[in-house]
Parts: C-alpha cells; structure tokens; sequence
C-alpha cells in the first residue's frame, strides 16, 4: 500500500509538470496581440516575453493558441470609469489584439503597456488621464477562487466541530488542526503575548491561509481558475502589508509611541536624527514584509518557466526529460516556499504586533 | 555597456551576498547540532527562518535590478 501512495504521488507531480510544457507549446506559435513583440506567426521565441506574460496580470485567460495562429481564451470583463463616458462594463474580447472600442484602446508599448487608455477619434491615445480601471482581470478571478475553496473548507470545518463538540478530529479537522494550534500557540502567543493573543488571531489566520491557499494555486498551471499568480502581484502583496501596517499602528500603546518619538536613553541632541530613522523603520518594515512575498513567490515562477522555456529555446525534444526533472526538483522547492513564505509573513505580522504592545519598563 | 548589463551584475552582486549570509547560517547551524544533538528541531527551525529573511534582502536587490531593467 504504500508503495502505490508514493508511486501515485510521484506520478501526479510528474503529471503537473508535463502541462506546464504543454501549455507552453501551443504558445510557441502565437499571433503576438496589440503590438507587443515582432514575433512573426510560428518562428520566433522569446522566452523573455512568454516568461513575462504569465507572470503578470492581464484582461483575458489565455488557455491556449490553435494551430492557425487563433488565440482561445477567456475573455473577463472589463470595467472602467472614465470622467467623460462614466462606467463602462464590457468584455475585454473587444479590446483583444490591439481593437479599439468605445474610444478605448489597450495601450501596446512603452512603459504603461498593458494599461487601458482612452483614444481620440483621430487615434491619439491619452497617456495622461487613463480611466480607473476595475476589471476583473486574471489574478483577481485566483483570488476569488481561493477565498471560495477557503471559505467552503473552514466554514464545514467549523460546522462539523459545531456538531460534534470536542472529540478527536477526523477528515479535514485533522488536517488543519494542528496548522491552526500551531499559528496560535507557536506564532501568536509567543510573540504578541498570552494575554493579548487571541484579538489578533482572526487576522493572522487568515493571511496565514490567505498567503497559503494563493501561493500553492500558483503552482497548479491548469485549469482555469489556478495557475494566477495572485500573491506573486505586487497590489496584492501591498494590500496585505497594508493591512498589518493598519493593525500594528492601531494597537500601539502609549510605550510603543514613546519609543518612536522620544526614544527612551538617546541624548537630546541626538533625538530629530532618532525620530526620523524610526519612523522610516515604521515603514519600512511592511514594505520589505511586501517585497519578500511578492519577489519569493514571482522569482519561483520565473524559474519554472524558465526551465521549461529551455525545451523549446534548444527546440528539441530530447531536452525534455532534463528540463522536467529541473522543473519537478524547483517545483518542490516553490512548494516548500509557499508555506515558508505564509509562515513569515505570519511570524513578522505577529512580531510586529506583538512590539506595538511593549511591556513598560519602569 | 548598457543598463541591463549593470542591472543584471547587480543582481548577481546580491546573489553572491546572500549566499555567503546563507551559507553563515548553515555552518553555525550544523556546529550547533553537533554541539547538542537534542535540539536539532529548533535550530533547523530557526536557520530556515533566518534563511527566508536573508533571502528576502537578496530578492529586494533582484526586484531592484528587474525594475530597472
């Protein structure tokens, strides 16, 4: 028996790393959209703009290019709100390859490719004043994917300890159990305090499986809703910084701003240099909690990508089966990644609140 | 010598720190295990902490040079 247990998981990983070269292959031959590189139909390819491609956000999910060149995706809707046409809500298949609709217009180069711009009727495209854009675009779609698959499994979690009371865990308790005690007894309690822990465990829950959910959908290239880098976004990952920043400002006690601002045995002459160097160690601690996600998580795909590109840069098979052991040893290390990442964005959230909150010393 | 030949040496300036910073860590971590066998569990814990850090400096570096092309 487990014998068959480990074969069947090796296969499943072997499995997962085969589609990445597949969906990449149907890539090789794409009809390059609005402008973007001078690929010509089924010669070039520049492994530097595929790898980018699927690291970032974009208005469609692109699954996969036909043999004619024809792209299949899907198209998410587009929503903007422009001072002039007020709120527009469209599929972005209108502004597919370079189309222009409604005067809207995807800009194709320079350094806001990528952005929706609004286009006179002579075709001069505004830079200056872009519509807010509120598409849903790829990552978001991820991310209300994990929050679903989140909610469904601890909302029954939840329910199947409503039903039956404290007794031994079975099923999926028995599997999240423990992360749970650990992110409260080893995270929580030991950095914010045993008194003062339990306020604060909701939040660092859920960035835990936040983080956690997002970073291992990532991994999955295929179907649809996986295979968004939704935590390897850069808006996501401030968001999130943002939020503990929130927390840790809102639960600093009055010792906490003493030590900002009248830093306690530094001599007076020395305290404007003091308060400046502390309040940019108040912002810069949640910006690197920021960074380190968003490059740990960007950088693990990078890579993948990029050992798989090499089959198709040598274009011969037989770099197959190299580039597919490379691929499968970095895809254990993304996943050792992904749950190392949760658990320090988790430990530092929790550290840093847990120093809003100094035990005075006199 | 273009922008991106920079930024990429830069970018491997920050890998060569990070892997003498992580390589550090590494060795005071297996003379500790040597030292005391028992608590192997917390160090290795610690070390893999303190390697997620150092790594996060390195990547700041990286995004750095990846901006800047």
């Amino acid at each position: 028996m487990k014998k068959i247990k480990w074969y069947g998981i090796f296969l499943l990983i072997a499995l997962i790393a085969s589609v990445k070269p597949l969906t990449g292959q149907e890539e090789n031959s794409p009809a390059k959209k609005e402008g973007g590189t001078a690929a010509s139909k089924g010669e070039e390819f520049i492994p530097g703009d595929f790898i980018i491609e699927h690291v970032s956000d974009s208005h469609e999910w692109h699954l996969f290019t036909k043999k004619d060149g024809e792209q299949v995706a899907i198209y998410l809707p587009v929503i903007l709100y422009s001072k002039e046409k007020g709120l527009l809500f469209f599929s972005s298949k209108k502004l597919a390859e370079g189309k222009i609709f409604k005067g809207f217009k995807v800009i194709g180069e320079g350094d806001l490719k990528g952005k929706i711009a609004t286009v006179a009727d002579d075709g001069t495209v505004n830079e200056k004043n872009l519509p807010l854009d509120f598409s849903i675009t790829k990552a978001i779609v991820g991310m209300l994917a994990a929050v679903i698959i989140g909610l469904v499994v601890f909302i029954s979690m939840a329910r199947s300890y409503k039903k039956t009371g404290i007794s031994a865990p079975k099923g999926m308790q028995g599997l999240l159990e423990p992360v749970i005690l650990f992110v409260r007894d080893d995270i929580a309690a030991e950095n914010i305090g045993r008194h003062k822990y339990e306020k604060y465990m909701p939040y660092l829950l859920t960035v835990f499986f936040f983080i956690l959910i997002n970073n291992l959908m990532g991994l999955i290239p295929f179907p649809p809703p996986f295979g968004a880098s939704v935590t390897g976004n850069v808006n996501v990952t401030f968001v999130l910084a943002l939020c503990t920043f929130l927390i840790v400002q809102f639960s600093g006690n009055r010792a906490y701003w003493k030590h900002v601002f009248a830093t306690p045995g530094v001599p007076f002459w020395l305290l404007p240099i003091m308060i400046i160097v502390e309040i940019i160690g108040l912002f810069s601690k949640p910006f690197a909690l920021m960074i380190r996600l968003f490059a740990n998580i960007t950088a693990g795909h990078i890579i993948v990508l990029s050992l798989v590109c090499l089959i198709f840069i040598f274009k011969s098979i037989a770099v197959a089966p190299v580039s597919m052991v490379f691929v499968i040893f970095m895809d254990c290390i993304e996943l050792l990644v992904a749950f190392l990442q949760a658990y320090i964005f988790t430990l530092l959230s929790s550290l840093f609140i847990g120093m809003a909150m100094p035990e005075e010393h006199h | 010598m273009t922008g991106a030949t920079f930024a990429a040496i830069g970018a491997g300036l920050a890998v060569i720190g990070a892997g003498l910073g992580i390589g550090r860590i590494g060795g005071s971590a297996m003379e500790a295990i040597a030292r005391q066998p028992e608590a192997t569990n917390k160090i290795q814990l610690a070390m893999i902490i303190a390697a997620a850090l150092i790594e996060g400096a390195a990547l700041f570096a990286i995004v750095v040079a990846m901006i800047t092309k």
